[in-house]
């Protein structure tokens, strides 16, 4: 098929669509009158059954909590799947990266960017941690606050120091976080079963003050396994990923 | 303007596949497919809103305040993080593709197949 025909085969599908959209709009309630009942009984009595104040953390981690281990576990998968598929093949050999043209002006990194990134290393840090610790009361939680902790991972690199980054982030470590995350989770469910409750029921004390840090059982918990597996999934992408940049594979 | 969003929704969704559809390189057609995930969000995102309504966190205000539906919030917010992890997966396909034929040109690459 060639590009000419793949576009008007398209476009014709496209008309179909917007002709049954267009169509399906008009029995729409309009933008702003949201007419489903689901979300505002969880508003009503979420902050009253799980103590957490911050009710989309209740959702992803208490009510909808089944669901969102199947979203580690793809994040998960992923991860893995960068690793395998970046891995050295056979035939690979690994060089170090080596300018291929040779002769053209190539700025340093500025001082203004090695200061600022290393300035941004602690405090993103701080950030990504009370990020992922403040899922029962504030719009974060352990999927938001583990990407900002790759993030510091990363300031390191930019500010120019790519062993420091290897050497902070060897994969062992990163692999072994990773997986405390993504099986802290499962386990919290799996306790739950042992307790002969139903899985991921929150079986922990909810304490006395909706919205405190040691409020709302299970949801902080998971909150805080959730950032140790994303923030390790991240720094894994992204260090498979300079690795291929900085040593190239090539085949020989 | 009642509907406004969700033509913006479909807008971006169509924008999106027209780019798949014609792309000539693997790299392009991953950000492509960025784009069709994004349509996702302002739809899920259009449908919880409520006007007036304030975000569903009562730390500091009563529990009986409107507040927009926090199901469909939940469900971008997970979404936002997975879809990096897995578009860096098919990014790092794309490099393995690149290695072993040489080209990312979708159309040459089906070629070389056969």
């Amino acid at each position: 098929m060639t590009a000419a025909q793949r576009r008007w085969l398209f476009l014709a599908g496209a008309a179909g669509f917007a002709a049954f959209y267009l169509w399906g709009l008009t029995g729409l309630p309009g933008f702003g009158h949201y007419p489903g009942p689901y979300g505002d009984i969880i508003n009503r009595i979420a902050v009253a059954q799980t103590n957490a104040t911050g009710v989309v953390s209740a959702v992803n981690f208490e009510y909808r909590g089944f669901d969102t281990v199947a979203e580690e576990y793809i994040l998960f998968v992923a991860a893995i799947g960068v690793s395998t598929v970046l891995r050295q093949l056979r035939g690979e050999r690994e060089r170090a990266a080596r300018d291929e043209a040779v002769g053209r002006r190539v700025p340093p990194t500025s001082d203004a960017v090695r200061v600022l990134s290393l300035m941004l290393i602690g405090p993103t840090l701080v950030m990504g941690w009370f990020l992922a610790s403040h899922a029962q009361t504030s719009p974060s939680g352990g999927f938001q606050g583990g990407v900002v902790l790759a993030t510091s991972f990363i300031l390191l690199y930019l500010a120019g120091e790519f062993l420091v980054f290897e050497r902070v982030s060897p994969l062992d470590i990163t692999d072994a976080v990773g997986a405390v995350g993504a099986g802290g989770f499962a386990a919290i469910g799996i306790t739950a079963v042992g307790l002969g409750l139903a899985y991921l029921t929150n079986f922990l004390p909810l304490g006395s003050t909706p919205g405190a840090v040691s409020s709302s059982g299970t949801i902080a918990l998971i909150s805080f396994f959730v950032g140790l597996e994303v923030g390790a999934a991240f720094v894994l992408i992204v260090s498979e990923l300079l690795e291929q940049t900085l040593l190239l594979r090539h085949r020989s | 303007m009642q509907v406004f969003p969700f033509i913006v929704v479909a807008w971006v969704l169509a924008v999106g596949l027209y780019g798949i559809v014609t792309s000539r390189h693997l790299i392009h057609q991953i950000v492509c497919l960025i784009v069709v995930q994004s349509s996702t969000y302002v739809l899920l995102l259009g449908i919880g809103y409520r006007r007036g309504a304030v975000a569903p966190y009562f730390s500091d205000i009563p529990v009986h305040t409107p507040a927009v539906d926090p199901v469909v919030q939940a469900l971008a917010l997970t979404d936002v993080v997975v879809e990096a992890a897995v578009t860096a997966l098919l990014l790092s396909f794309a490099i393995q593709a690149h290695k072993r034929f040489g080209t990312l040109d979708p159309h040459e690459l089906v070629q070389l197949k056969g």
